[in-house]
């Protein structure tokens, strides 16, 4: 590693393009074959014009999204308090919840849909039949994922002392997570917004086993009959997913600069590479 | 008492969610495999062993078995590259974050992406056809076993490169100079120094990649519309017609198959990612 010569520099670079290659060549090859004209030759807009135009896509896009921001709300109203919950009162429950969190990770989709039925009955019954309960499920699906980013940002600030602070300044429990907690742990509550928003909108296994036409199951019927417009609708949904995550990116990275210093949990895996690897 | 009861009632709706929508349709399959309708009956576990259902486990195995080696050993390479490249890099970053992505990047678009690629009227398909006058789909390959091999490989790679990256950088450059030091070559040192302590992490991300493919479902459903090959195809058909084999609630029987398959898988990870955690710190 530390004396590269030239025929290993030649090396890494094939290697390199080689992997380029492989990740890149079909993400560009679904743009070019999305605005490509099958029959007349040429090139169309047409597969792209398909996503507001055909009725049924643009309705599941518009289901597929609202899915997205309820998943994202009760998640957020759920998850947040309990864990702030089991930091300050009732520690003996934190590794309970963190493993239930993390559970989802072991118990594949396909599992939980299979034993659902009897679950939805229910759900049906009471708030009646529409793809947005889903939402309940999907809450279950991020959870892990979601856990992950709000555990990290809460274990980068002193909870302890800031809700003793604030509640000895008279604020109650809601004042306390809303206004103090909350605005200090953005980052993490924003990147488990986002991969929430990813993951709802790249669903399909328990939305098609359940008979439900969110964007992902709208986009395989579309498929058996029209390619380019499904394989433009996933091309959407994947550069949606992406910007995304750049953002988030972008704004975790600005905030890990700042606390760079005062969190050795973050600063540690970067900095003990440093020395190893010359320029 | 009353402590206690106040301190875990806010608890609740987060209890109620993961109580109504993980756990009980998880032990709703384990039950429903051992019991029809309310009597013990061991029929639907007898079901996993007829030749169609024995067949799709297999195919399964070798898909998973086939894509986490590969995946593991090219996930591996594209790590060492990143890792040996210097670290404030842009390509590093970018990879890395591309990686991260492209993990998460399962699902129906993936299938599209390669049916967009090397499909019928796939634009690579079409290039090599006009160029060299092959048929890169010829057969319809795409949609068989061999097919599935090479899609899973496009996510297994990049959760190898994210799991794997730490491991190698847990490699303190110390170790390295230590050796140096003492006359190992740079082969000895691979030989003798970093291989054996990465083998733990390395056999351990081959088993998370295999609990990987072994669960992922909507990639291959989205491919392969007909036939059931794998084991979660065969769950739904087992779903959407509930008369195959006519055995109805034969679902269960497969979802308690794959709950068992994977939890042995991941409890043997975690044996293993705590035996690397004692030297990556």
């Amino acid at each position: 590693m530390r004396k590269t010569t030239l025929g290993g520099k030649a090396f890494r670079a094939v290697l390199f393009v080689a992997f380029g290659l492989f990740f890149l060549f079909p993400l560009y090859a679904m743009a070019d074959f999305s605005t490509r004209n099958l029959i007349a030759g040429g090139r169309t807009l047409q597969a792209w014009k398909n996503l507001v135009a055909d009725e049924a896509l643009y309705a599941a896009i518009v289901i597929s999204l609202l899915l997205a921001v309820f998943t994202v709300v009760l998640m957020l109203l759920i998850l947040v308090p309990t864990m702030i919950w089991v930091r300050l009162r009732a520690p003996w429950a934190r590794g309970l919840v963190e493993f239930l969190c993390l559970l989802p990770l072991t118990i594949p989709a396909l599992v939980i849909v299979v034993g659902l039925r009897n679950v939805y009955l229910w759900v049906t019954y009471f708030l009646g039949e529409s793809a947005l309960t889903l939402t309940f499920v999907y809450v279950v699906l991020v959870l892990p994922f979601a856990y992950r980013a709000i555990d990290a940002a809460l274990s980068a600030i002193d909870l302890k002392t800031l809700s003793e602070a604030a509640r000895s300044l008279g604020a109650g429990w809601a004042t306390t997570i809303g206004r103090v907690v909350v605005p200090n742990i953005w980052s993490g509550i924003l990147s488990a917004a986002f991969i929430s928003i990813a993951v709802v909108l790249g669903e399909y296994t328990i939305a098609s086993l359940s008979g439900y036409e969110t964007l992902q199951v709208q986009i395989v019927l579309i498929g058996k009959s029209d390619g380019p417009t499904s394989v433009a609708a996933s091309l959407a949904t994947l550069v949606f997913g992406f910007v995304l995550l750049l953002i988030l990116a972008l704004v975790t990275r600005g905030k890990r600069r700042d606390t760079a210093g005062a969190d050795p949990a973050v600063a540690a895996p970067t900095t003990a590479t440093q020395p190893g690897v010359p320029t | 008492m009353a402590k206690r009861i106040r301190e875990a009632l806010p608890l609740l709706p987060f209890f109620a969610l993961v109580t109504i929508f993980l756990i009980v349709p998880t032990v709703t399959v384990i039950f429903s495999a051992f019991f029809v309708d309310g009597a013990f009956s061991l029929s639907r576990i007898a079901a996993l062993f007829s030749e169609t259902a024995l067949s799709a486990l297999w195919k399964s195995v070798l898909l998973s078995a086939s894509t986490a080696i590969i995946g593991a050993l090219l996930g591996a390479v594209l790590a060492w590259l990143i890792v040996s490249s210097p670290p404030s890099s842009i390509l590093r970053r970018a990879v890395i974050s591309l990686c991260s992505v492209l993990a998460q990047f399962g699902g129906v678009a993936l299938a599209f992406a390669f049916l967009a690629t090397i499909g019928l009227n796939g634009v690579l398909t079409i290039w090599v056809q006009q160029h060299f006058g092959w048929n890169l789909a010829g057969s319809g390959w795409l949609y068989s076993l061999s097919g599935l091999i090479l899609v899973y490989t496009y996510f297994q790679i990049p959760l190898m490169v994210i799991v794997f990256v730490p491991a190698l950088e847990g490699l303190r450059e110390q170790w390295r100079e230590a050796a140096v030091s003492l006359g190992a070559s740079t082969f000895q040192y691979w030989r003798q120094v970093a291989v054996p302590l990465l083998t733990p992490a390395f056999l351990g991300s081959v088993l998370l990649l295999f609990a990987n493919a072994f669960a992922a479902y909507a990639t291959a459903a989205a491919l392969v519309s007909q036939g059931s090959p794998i084991v979660p195809l065969l769950i739904r058909a087992a779903l959407t017609s509930e008369v195959v084999l006519g055995q109805s609630g034969f679902a269960y029987a497969l979802a308690l198959e794959m709950i068992v398959i994977v939890a042995i898988v991941m409890v043997a990870y975690n044996l293993l990612v705590r035996r690397t955690a004692r030297w990556l710190q």
